[in-house]
């Protein structure tokens, strides 16, 4: 059964069709790269997909439910995880508390009052930044990070509380080409326990890590199929070649 | 010397200047709290005074909560400071009781009600509000209750309510002085305990990070509104109980203790003194009031009194954000750090 199952999905804005039926399935444990040229509707699909906003028509149903007008906490609450385009870490908290804030987001109010699994979650929250290598900065404030660290951070931040399908808009921009070798090597040990949604502009990122992919162009999609497939499709080609 | 060396000493000094300046200010200000009393014993004006500036720091450390930890900007704390008031002066009038066991309480669960009313109305709609949404939302409240107050023949109209049975405990009334003075002392340095304890709980992270952005917050799967809305009601149960301990000590409520005019006093002093601390509003109540009762005695600078706190809060507001604490606590501090505390 699919992890996500997209129907059909639209979005306008006045006039524009930022997105024009679009269709989109992911399995558990795959990971799916999202490509397209700029404007394609990629980032709309990602927030429409995450619940940044709702769409025009269509359907959104993730694990079994219907979540297309569900609130984002609602989402995140059934194991959809967010990393953002933008880089946003808390920068004035630390490094650890900028992870601790992900952990205990389910906890209930009166367990976040009397402070109840602050002890118990200090393993994982040192494992999740041992595992992207800022445990070393645990007690730094997450503004005094480099930009690459902030992006792994804000990883490590989506992926703490074991999501079944964690988003990734854009994860190495900006990154150096050394950063995102490391950033691909971090990514798939995850594989096993969470599938994956990437934007990228890094063709040859996405390739590497990505099990499937997506081409969308003017809001439509216009192939889906393994990388290999998709690499050998001439209409990928062709916008590729002629608009990127 | 590498760089690494030579941001080591910045970074230990910061850390531990950030450990250190706010527990040392809290400390010095509630043994000057507890001593004034004694050292005033020969000055009763000037225990009023003091008794004042406790009252009136219950209703500044309410606004801190929404504004300095949560980022809702209210300006109608002084709404539910009045209603209160008015509660249990009309509880003290037709009811013919004044026992603070039971109207303290009564007054903090009006201000927990009405706060959460309007809470339900402003912060928990479909979309997110906006800071302003939000301002002049709070603002109308407080001038609409004052206005239909200061209409309201039962309540005194606009001359409010004069001669307030006084604050009684069995059978011991308290009038203003030294014993007055206690129980508000006890009273701000319970709230405070309590509201030191929820910013530093894990729930305290919360606000922390919904200050900064809500946005990621609500993407880790947090209710950011309902945490809201459930701060503004802690936050309005302590206006509420101010209300009720200014309306006991000065034996008066009227029209203004309910409207824009307290609101925006109860803004200057948690801005002048340092909001996110806690202990800045305090200390902003105390320079504020400290600072008009000085200059109360000269006819032209009472006059221009609200111009002048009017610049007051202009110049923190352009020049010193962070207020007076905001020269000595690092924002590192002022935020709080739960890595210190996870082992």
């Amino acid at each position: 059964m699919a992890l996500l199952d997209v129907t059909g999905l639209t979005k306008s804005y006045g006039p524009l069709r930022a997105l024009d039926g679009v269709d989109l399935t992911v399995r558990a444990g795959t990971f799916h790269g999202l490509i397209g040229p700029n404007g394609s509707g990629k980032s709309t699909l990602l927030k429409a997909i995450a619940g940044a906003h709702f769409p025009t028509g269509g359907t959104i149903r993730f694990d079994g439910a219907d979540v297309t007008t569900a609130p984002p906490f609602q989402r995140a609450r059934l194991g959809l995880s967010l990393k953002f385009q933008i880089t946003a870490v808390l920068p004035e908290l630390s490094v650890y508390d900028n992870v601790l804030l992900a952990l205990q987001a389910h906890d209930r109010t009166i367990d976040l009052l009397r402070s109840r699994s602050r002890a118990r979650l200090a393993p994982r929250i040192m494992d999740a930044l041992d595992r992207f290598r800022l445990a070393d900065r645990a007690d730094d404030l997450a503004g005094e990070l480099s930009h690459g660290e902030q992006q792994w951070l804000e990883i490590a931040m989506a992926l703490a509380p074991e999501p079944k399908l964690l988003l990734l808009d854009e994860p190495t921009g900006g990154m150096s080409p050394e950063e995102r070798r490391v950033t691909g090597e971090l990514l798939a040990p995850i594989k096993a326990s969470c599938a994956l949604i990437i934007v990228e502009h890094d063709l040859d990122f996405i390739k590497n890590i990505c099990d499937r992919l997506t081409v969308l162009d003017q809001g439509r999609v216009l192939g889906d199929g393994t990388t290999d497939e998709i690499e050998n499709d001439p209409r990928v080609r062709e916008i590729y070649t002629s608009r990127v | 010397m590498d760089a690494a060396t030579s941001l080591a000493p910045a970074t230990a000094k910061r850390r531990g200047r950030a450990f250190r300046v706010l527990p040392g200010v809290e400390l010095i200000t509630l043994a000057a709290l507890v001593a004034a009393p004694f050292l005033l014993a020969d000055r009763p004006e000037l225990v009023t005074l003091m008794t004042n500036i406790l009252i009136l720091s219950l209703l500044a450390i309410s606004f801190d909560l929404c504004w300095g930890y949560s980022g809702i900007m209210s300006f109608g704390q002084a709404l539910f400071f009045g209603v209160s008031s008015y509660v249990i002066a009309l509880v003290g009038r037709d009811l013919d009781f004044s026992q603070l066991w039971a109207t303290l309480p009564l007054a903090m669960l009006v201000g927990f009600l009405l706060s959460g009313l309007m809470a339900a109305f402003l912060l928990l709609g479909r979309r997110t509000p906006t800071s302003i949404f939000v301002a002049f939302g709070t603002l109308t409240g407080a001038y609409a209750a004052e206005r239909l107050v200061a209409g309201w023949q039962y309540v005194g109209a606009g001359n409010g309510l004069s001669s307030i049975k006084l604050m009684a405990f069995g059978s011991t009334e308290f009038v203003e002085g030294p014993a007055f003075y206690s129980i508000a002392l006890g009273i701000l340095v319970a709230v405070f305990a309590l509201s030191r304890w929820l910013v530093r709980s894990q729930l305290g992270l919360v606000l922390a990070g919904m200050r900064q952005n809500e946005e990621r917050l609500a993407f880790f799967g947090y209710r950011v509104q309902a945490f809201r809305a459930l701060v503004f009601s802690v936050a309005g149960a302590i206006a509420g109980l101010s209300g009720a301990l200014y309306a006991y000590h000065q034996g008066f409520t009227g029209p203004s203790n309910l409207g824009p005019g307290l609101s925006t006093t109860a803004v200057i002093y948690c801005l002048f003194g340092g909001s996110g601390t806690l202990i800045g509003p305090v200390l902003g109540t105390a320079a504020i009031e400290g600072i008009s009762f000085v200059l109360s005695d000269t006819d032209a600078v009472r006059q221009f009194w609200p111009v002048i706190l009017g610049f007051v809060l202009l110049i923190v507001v352009m020049f010193q954000p962070t207020g007076l604490l905001g020269l000595v606590v690092s924002t590192r501090e002022r935020i709080g750090s739960y890595a210190g505390r996870r082992r």
